[in-house]
C-alpha cells in the first residue's frame, strides 16, 4: 500500500513528530564527511516540476541522493505539455517508465491529489498553488526544534506569519503545522493580502506582535512580498508595505532577543527584510535551507523504505545518539 | 412506419399533471394531437399506472456544443439527452463557434434538432457580436428567424451602456434578454465560491457581490427601460431577494435556478475535482436553502439545467485549468424531486415545463395543459423512482455529470414529441 504526502492536515501530528524524529537521524548522516547511506538503493525519485523552483527541485534532489535513490527531473520547458500533452498523460507516461515517488510542483491548486489518483508511486506535494507546501512546513517546524531544542512539542509558543497570505501555499502548511505542534499562530497582513475567510488571530499591526519589552512573539516568519502584487491594487507601493509590514532596522531593534526570524526564501532584501541579516541573531534563514535536506531524505525514507526503523537501514553512528540525548 | 412513429398512442391510467390540477386520466393522442378518443384500436398503449403524465419539459438552457465543439456533444446527442430527460423543447445556448448572432447559425442549429426529430431544439442568439460585449447584434432579424432569448452566455454584458441600449432595442421586438449575471472585474481568475472553502484550498474566489451587482443593475435597467429580462441561473441569497423585491414591484423579470444549486455547495471542491466546478460556481448551504425558497414561492420561475458537457480530458485537469461545467439533462428530474420534497409535485413540474415554456415563447406548442386539441408534447414518469446516475450509461456524448452517488428521486420513462414516442420505457427510440 503506497503512502503519499500531500498536507499537512493528512499527515496529522502524530506523523509530523513521526519525520522530525526521522529527521534527526538524516540530519546526523548529512553531518557525516560522506553523507551518504544505502538506504533507498534501487528506488527511483522523479521531480515533476510544472513550476519554476530551483530550489525546492534542488533540495529533493539532494535528499534523494543522500539516500542513495536514482533521479530523474521532468523540467515543463522541455516538456510536451506545450503540445498539448495532458497533466495526466505526462504523469502515466514518466510512471511506465518505473518510478517510486513523484515530487511535484504545480501552480494548481489540488494536482499532487490528481496525480496521486493516477499512479500506484508514492507522491510528494513540493507546493501546488496557494494551497499547500507540507515538506517546506516540516523544515520550518525542524528548524525551530532544533534551534529552541523544543524536541517534545511547541505549546505556549507565539508564532506571527507576515504578509501575503492570501497568496501563500507556506502559509496556509506552516500555520496548520505550527498548531499541530501546538503553537498559537497570529497572522499579520493588510486585510487585501488576507483569504476571503480567516480562522485564525489576525492584525494588521506588526508593531503589536513584535512588542517594545521583549514581551513579542517567539518566532516572526517572514513572507516573500511579489512585486506582481502591486499591480493588483493589493498594497498600494512597497514602500508603504515596508514601513507597515517589513522588518526595518526599528523594528528589528524592538525584537526580543530569544525572537527567531524565519523565512521560506527567496528573501525580497529591502521589502519584507530591511535589515542586513547578519545584525538578526535570531534569523535562522540559512538552517532552514539545510534542514530542508535532512527534513525531505525523512519523508522520502518514510515514504519509500520497507523498514519502519531507520537503524536497520542508516547505521547511527555515536555520533547521532549523542546529538540526540544533547540537543543543541 | 416504426411503432414508435405510429398515429394512435393510448396512455392508460396514469395522473396527469397540467398547470389547471391533478387527476386520473387516460390521454389519447392521435396524429400529434390529443384526442377526446381513438378511432379504433390504439397503435400503442402505455401503461402508466402509478406514473406521472405531465406536459413535456422545457429547458431554458442547454449547450448543446454544435457547432464548434462536437466531440463533447451534438445537437443530436444533446437532443437524445433532453428527451430522456423528459423535455420536448430546449434552448440551445448560443456560445458556440461560430457564435449565434446571426441568422444562418441560428437556422442550422434548429435545422439540426429538426434532423434529429428528438426534441424542439430553439436557438437563442447572443446579444452582442461573437459575445464580445462590443456591438449589439441583428435582433429584428433573428427574431424574424424565431429567436425568442438573447444572451452572452457564459458572460454578461459588462458595459452598462450597452446593456442599456439592448434592453431598449429590444422593446417592442417581442424578445427577452437573458444575464448571465457576473461583474467579471470582481471575478478574474476565479475558480470557485469565495468563501471559506476557498480560503483553505488557496484558490481565486468568485464572491457572490459580483452576481448581485449584475442583477441590481439588470433590475434598474428594466424599471428604467420597461423591457424584459430573464436572470439565468441565479445562484446566491441576495441574487433571489432582489428578484423577488423587482417582482413585487411589477417589474417584467423572469428568473430561472439550475438543479445543481439547489443540491451541491462549494465544499465539493475539496475533492479537488473539477467535476464540480461550474460558472456560476457552487455556493454555501445558505445559498442552496435560499434559491430552493425561491423556487418554491415563485421568485424562480423554472429549473433550468444549463446543461454543459465537455469531454473528459479537459474536466481531469487541475480546478483552475478546467472548464466550468456540468452535464444535466438526463438528471434533472430526479435531483430537483429529491431536493425541493416539500413542493407540490406540480409546482416543480411547473418549473420544469409550463413556466420556461413561457419564457421561451413556446408557450403555444409546449407546457399546455393536457387536454384533447392540444399538440401531445408528454412526459411519463415515475416520480417516487429511487435511482442513480451511472455516467457511462448516459446519452450525452461527455460523462461530467456531478450528480454519482447522489441519490435522485423521479426518473422519466416516456416522452412524446408531437405524437410520436421519443423515449420508451426509459430508452430513446431514435
Amino acid at each position: 500500500m503506497k503512502r503519499s504526502l500531500l498536507s499537512i492536515s493528512e499527515l496529522g501530528s502524530d506523523g509530523v513528530q513521526r519525520i522530525l524524529d526521522l529527521a534527526d537521524t538524516m540530519a546526523e548522516v548529512s553531518r557525516r564527511p560522506n553523507p551518504k547511506v544505502p538506504a533507498l538503493r534501487g528506488k527511483t525519485v522523479c521531480s515533476v516540476f510544472f513550476e519554476d523552483s530551483t530550489r525546492t527541485r534542488l533540495s529533493f534532489e539532494t535528499a534523494a541522493k543522500r539516500l542513495s535513490a536514482d533521479t530523474m527531473t521532468f523540467a515543463v520547458s522541455q516538456s510536451s505539455l506545450s503540445k498539448g500533452e495532458s497533466l495526466r498523460d505526462t504523469i502515466e507516461t514518466i510512471a511506465a517508465m518505473g518510478v517510486d515517488a513523484f515530487v511535484i510542483r504545480h501552480s494548481s491548486t489540488g494536482a499532487p491529489w490528481l496525480v496521486d489518483g493516477w499512479t500506484k508511486a508514492s507522491v510528494v506535494n513540493a507546493g501546488d498553488g496557494w494551497h499547500a507546501h507540507p515538506t517546506q512546513a516540516l523544515l520550518d517546524m525542524y528548524t525551530v526544534r532544533t534551534a529552541l531544542n523544543r524536541p517534545e512539542g511547541f505549546d505556549g509558543l507565539r508564532v506571527a506569519i507576515v504578509g501575503d497570505i492570501k497568496h501563500s501555499r507556506v502559509a496556509r502548511s506552516t500555520t496548520a503545522a505550527f498548531k499541530a505542534m501546538g503553537a498559537h499562530v497570529t497572522w499579520v497582513a493588510p486585510t487585501t493580502l488576507m483569504p476571503p475567510v480567516v480562522d485564525e488571530a489576525v492584525t494588521d499591526r506588526l508593531d503589536d506582535v513584535i512588542g517594545t519589552d521583549g514581551e513579542g512573539v517567539d518566532i516572526l516568519y517572514m513572507l516573500r512580498m511579489q512585486n506582481e502584487r502591486m499591480t493588483e491594487a493589493l498594497v498600494p507601493n512597497l514602500r508603504e508595505y515596508t514601513n507597515r509590514f517589513g522588518l526595518t532596522p526599528a523594528r528589528a531593534a524592538r525584537l526580543a532577543p530569544h525572537t527567531l526570524v524565519m523565512h521560506p526564501g527567496p528573501v525580497n532584501r529591502g521589502v519584507e527584510i530591511a535589515v542586513d541579516l547578519s545584525e538578526l541573531p535570531g534569523a535562522v534563514i540559512n538552517q532552514q535551507v539545510t534542514n530542508g535536506i535532512s527534513v525531505r531524505m525523512a519523508v522520502l525514507y518514510d515514504l519509500l523504505s520497507a523498514n519502519p526503523d531507520p537503524t536497520s537501514d542508516i547505521e547511527i553512528t555515536e555520533a547521532v545518539a549523542a546529538a540526540r540525548t544533547e540537543q543543541p | 412506419m416504426t411503432t414508435s412513429e405510429s398515429n394512435n398512442i393510448l396512455i392508460a391510467g396514469g395522473t396527469v399533471v397540467d398547470s389547471s390540477g391533478t387527476r386520473q386520466a387516460d390521454v389519447h393522442i392521435s396524429n400529434g394531437v390529443i384526442v377526446d378518443a381513438l378511432d379504433g384500436d390504439p397503435d400503442i398503449t402505455i401503461d402508466a399506472a402509478g406514473l406521472t403524465v405531465s406536459p413535456g419539459f422545457v429547458d431554458l438552457h442547454s449547450h448543446l456544443r454544435e457547432p464548434g465543439k462536437e466531440e463533447a456533444e451534438t445537437i443530436e446527442t444533446g437532443s437524445r439527452a433532453a428527451a430522456l430527460g423528459g423535455y420536448t423543447a430546449v434552448v440551445a445556448m448560443p456560445n458556440t463557434d461560430p457564435t449565434q448572432d446571426c441568422v444562418s447559425v441560428v437556422d442550422f442549429v434548429r435545422r439540426q434538432g429538426q434532423i434529429a426529430g428528438l426534441c424542439d431544439v430553439h436557438p437563442s442568439a447572443s446579444i452582442t457580436v461573437g459575445r464580445a460585449g462590443e456591438q449589439l447584434t441583428p435582433f429584428a432579424e433573428l427574431a424574424d428567424a424565431g429567436v425568442r432569448l438573447f444572451t452572452d452566455d457564459g458572460n454578461g454584458v459588462q458595459d452598462p451602456l450597452l446593456m442599456r441600449r439592448a434592453f431598449e432595442y429590444a422593446k417592442g421586438l417581442d424578445v427577452t434578454m437573458a444575464q448571465h449575471c457576473e461583474v467579471e472585474r470582481l471575478t478574474g481568475g476565479a475558480v470557485m465560491h469565495e468563501g471559506d472553502c476557498c480560503s483553505r484550498l488557496g484558490l481565486p474566489g468568485w464572491p457572490s457581490l459580483a452576481e448581485e451587482l449584475m442583477v441590481h443593475r439588470d433590475i434598474e435597467l428594466v424599471r428604467l427601460t420597461g423591457a424584459p429580462a430573464h436572470f439565468l441561473h441565479l445562484s446566491t441569497q441576495k441574487s433571489v431577494a432582489l428578484v423577488r423585491a423587482a417582482k413585487a414591484d411589477g417589474l417584467p423579470i423572469t428568473a430561472e435556478a439550475t438543479p445543481h444549486h439547489i443540491s451541491l455547495t462549494d465544499e465539493l471542491l475539496a475533492s479537488y475535482s473539477a467535476l464540480y466546478k461550474v460558472n456560476p460556481p457552487l455556493r454555501t448551504m445558505d445559498d442552496v436553502t435560499s434559491v430552493r425558497d425561491g423556487l418554491r414561492d415563485g421568485t424562480i420561475d423554472a429549473i433550468a439545467t444549463d446543461h454543459a458537457p465537455h469531454v473528459s480530458e479537459t474536466k481531469e485537469q487541475p480546478l483552475d485549468l478546467a472548464p466550468p461545467g456540468m452535464l444535466g439533462l438526463e438528471t434533472a428530474l430526479g435531483v430537483a424531486i429529491a431536493h425541493l420534497g416539500d413542493m407540490e409535485l406540480a409546482d416543480i413540474v411547473a418549473c420544469l415545463s409550463w413556466k420556461p415554456a413561457a419564457i421561451a415563447g413556446l408557450g403555444s406548442v409546449h407546457g399546455r395543459d393536457v387536454v384533447p386539441g392540444e399538440p401531445a408534447n408528454l412526459t411519463v414518469f415515475d416520480a417516487a423512482e429511487e435511482w442513480e446516475v451511472v455516467p457511462a450509461h448516459l446519452a450525452s456524448k461527455s460523462r461530467n455529470t456531478p450528480f454519482v452517488g447522489v441519490p435522485l428521486i423521479g426518473k422519466v420513462k416516456h416522452t412524446v414529441l408531437n405524437g410520436i414516442l421519443t423515449v420508451r420505457d426509459g430508452s430513446a427510440t431514435r
